[in-house]
């Protein structure tokens, strides 16, 4: 079975947490040191964002992120590279999370049939909605690549049984109209509980997964209480660009992980 | 030496490709706001009421028609075919970017929209978005890069005169394309009460479409105008490139014409300088600002940084209209230099009286190549999309 539907399907009684960082982010010599510690103090799933230029979905913190892995030299076969030598301890499912032009400009082939040899599991393109979905949905398909849609708060009725359909592995509630980012649990809280109620009418074949502005233990329990889980990545990017590179920097990365999912520190 | 389209062209599809170009690449959010846009427009350009609007406003606020002139000094100095201008810098605000201002803010007030964004290069679009806001009495923002807030400060203060805000942008090469970005997060984030006014034919279906239809003014006069003139159609249209508005709304209307075209594209400091913004001599197919057209970028697919002296030239995409049309070989796309087109600009200011802005400029240096092989029975109408009061702080620097 698929690693993605195995934890939706092992751990039903707890809310599943999946952390975003950007490949490469605070340096390409981390990433899967980081990515087995995340899976050490919690993390269920791991999204490996693929840095782009020009991430008009993203706010600050994860332009900040793109532009700092850019300059270190990072490139998608790096990225793949990483994911092997993750899989060689560790069976966390592992979705890639990158912009269309990257990717086409990998050549779409190479790059479903690379990820697939890598242990790549599923993927997410902000920049691809259904509309244009179709350009890599078989290409997806035939590697064994989950492709994972996105719905927002103004999204049709229609368009979210669409995203269920074409989705395997999860589908991505977006809590709020905007771009990625840290935001107040309060203003995120309001305009989620309707919007939810609304997706899980329509989404009946896949397990849900809410994020965008998630920063803390509280904002996760109560945003993803009707859901499967959640989805933090700017407020763990800044804790990393709070910490990194004094001391121990490490220790308050994962610290601040382990209190995202259980809500007390590790030991 | 000229090109017949034996076909009749229908671009773009249903689902806003031309060709292999455009679609709608964009985060799900915006979507919604897409198809509105979408169904507002086809209805709006359904109504006789809303082209009569906007038809009233191009002629008593805009200037409508803009003169088509013979440019007879510049003509005696190739002696070779007739030169006419499409004087498009005779527009309110100095550029033809107010057409499709006007255009989209009445489709805005029309779907009730009450805030509007706006990016802007060389700050030509913004101050017509600006204008067009002021004289409806609607809340502006204008996105635009620090970089080209220096180079362009007239217009800043144009707009920020008129009541518009200008944010300035500091990510990136802090020009265009960034503006362009944070204009995008701005609509992902207030995406239900703000229309965003796209300044050329870029952006997701239906802007490529719509920004064209607006500005197919320009084509449509220049066609009757030369008919009165000389009675028949030119041999030759020419353009500036940079997002691709002033030439979409010129080149469109002649497309199924025996009509040779030609857009001019930014070369910087040469093609091959890795300093230019020669998007289609230079670029490939990719993705950038929500279609699918050709850009600058590297093997692993990053944006690189267009560099020209014009700011509304100085892009690493261009509107997939011309990615469709340079693929067909409809248009001809070439390359001039910032050399070049400061040499144009001084030679049209002496021959004409006419200081063209430095985009347009691009355009007029091509004659130096194109005139050469022509002949004096042919006629070349040139798109003077603009004036050059905006850039005199950089041309100044140059004299
Ligand atoms: C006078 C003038 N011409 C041309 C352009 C380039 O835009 P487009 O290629 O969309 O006409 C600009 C952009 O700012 C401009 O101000």
């Amino acid at each position: 079975m698929n690693r993605i539907n195995k934890v939706f399907k092992d751990k039903k009684n707890e809310k599943i947490m999946s952390l975003f960082i950007t490949a490469g982010y605070p340096d390409i010599t981390e990433t899967v040191d980081l990515v087995l510690g995340f899976e050490h103090n919690g993390a269920d799933i791991i999204e490996l964002g693929i840095p782009f230029s020009d991430p008009l979905a993203d706010g600050p913190t994860i332009q900040y992120s793109s532009n700092i892995a850019i300059s270190k030299g990072i490139t998608i076969q790096g990225i793949f590279n990483m994911v092997v030598d993750i899989r060689k301890e560790s069976e966390i499912p592992i979705v890639l999370m990158g912009y269309i032009n990257p990717i086409l400009r990998f050549g779409l082939e190479n790059f479903f049939t690379t990820a697939a040899k890598a242990g790549v599991d599923g993927l997410i393109v902000p920049d691809l909605p259904l509309d244009e979905g179709g350009m890599i949905e078989d290409l997806a398909h035939l590697n064994g690549i989950q492709l994972i849609y996105l719905i927002a708060p103004n999204t049709s009725d229609q368009r979210m049984q669409l995203s269920d359909q074409k989705s395997d592995g999860f589908v991505y509630c977006v809590s709020v109209t905007g771009v990625t980012g840290a935001r107040e649990g309060s203003e995120v809280q309001q305009s989620v509980d309707k919007f939810i109620q609304r997706s899980k009418k329509s989404i009946t074949k896949n397990p849900l997964m809410v994020g965008f502005g998630i920063k803390n233990f509280t904002d996760a329990q109560n945003i993803s209480r009707e859901v499967e889980g959640f989805i933090v990545g700017s407020a763990l990017i800044e804790t990393i660009r709070n910490t990194y590179p004094k001391d121990h920097w490490k220790e308050e990365v994962y610290t601040f992980v382990h209190q995202l999912k259980y809500g007390y520190p590790n030991t | 030496m000229s090109v017949i389209t034996k076909t009749t062209y229908s671009e773009p599809n249903q689902k806003g490709y031309f060709g292999a170009y455009g679609g709608k690449f964009v985060p799900e959010t915006l979507i919604p706001a897409l198809n509105e846009l979408e169904k507002a427009y086809k209805e709006a350009s359904e109504d006789p009421e809303f082209e009569k609007e906007y038809l009233y406003l191009l002629r008593e606020y805009v200037g409508r028609p803009t003169e088509l002139s013979f440019a007879n000094r510049l003509t005696d100095h190739y002696g070779k075919a007739k030169i006419y201008l499409k004087r498009e810098d005779l527009c309110h605000t100095g550029a033809h970017k107010i057409n499709n201002a006007i255009g989209q803010i009445l489709l805005a007030l029309r779907m009730g929209k009450k805030r509007i964004i706006a990016e802007t290069g060389a700050g030509q679009h913004g101050v017509a978005t600006a204008t067009a806001c002021a004289k409806f009495g609607v809340e502006c923002v204008v996105y635009m890069g620090e970089e080209d807030m220096v180079r362009q400060k007239l217009n800043v203060d144009r707009m920020r005169l008129m009541g518009a805000e200008v944010r300035g942008v500091s990510s990136g090469s802090k020009t265009l394309k960034d503006a362009t970005n944070e204009a995008i997060r701005d609509w992902v984030t207030n995406v239900e009460d703000t229309f965003y006014i796209i300044g050329s034919v870029v952006g997701p279906h239906p802007y490529p479409m719509m920004v064209r239809n607006f500005h197919r003014i320009i084509g449509d006069e220049t066609k009757r105008q030369l008919m009165e003139m000389e009675g028949r159609l030119p041999d030759y249209l020419i353009a500036c490139v940079g997002g691709g508005s002033n030439a979409m709304g010129i080149f469109y209307p002649f497309i199924n014409d025996d009509v040779y075209i030609i857009g001019i594209e930014a070369g910087g400091l040469g093609v091959n300088s890795g300093q230019t913004a020669a998007t289609l001599t230079k670029g490939r197919p990719g993705v950038l600002h929500g279609s699918m057209s050709y850009l600058l970028h590297d093997k692993e697919g990053q944006i690189e940084l267009a560099h020209s002296i014009s700011a509304g030239l100085d892009y690493p995409g261009i509107g997939p209209e011309h990615a469709y049309l340079h693929d067909t070989k409809r248009v001809e796309y070439r390359a001039v230099t910032d050399a070049q087109s400061l040499e144009a600009v001084s030679l049209l200011s002496r021959m004409e009286g006419i200081i063209p802005a430095l985009e347009t400029a691009h355009a007029f240096a091509w004659l130096e190549e194109l005139m050469p092989t022509t002949s004096s029975d042919e006629i070349v109408v040139l798109n003077c999309s603009g004036r050059g009061d905006k850039d005199m702080e950089t041309i100044s620097k140059y004299l």
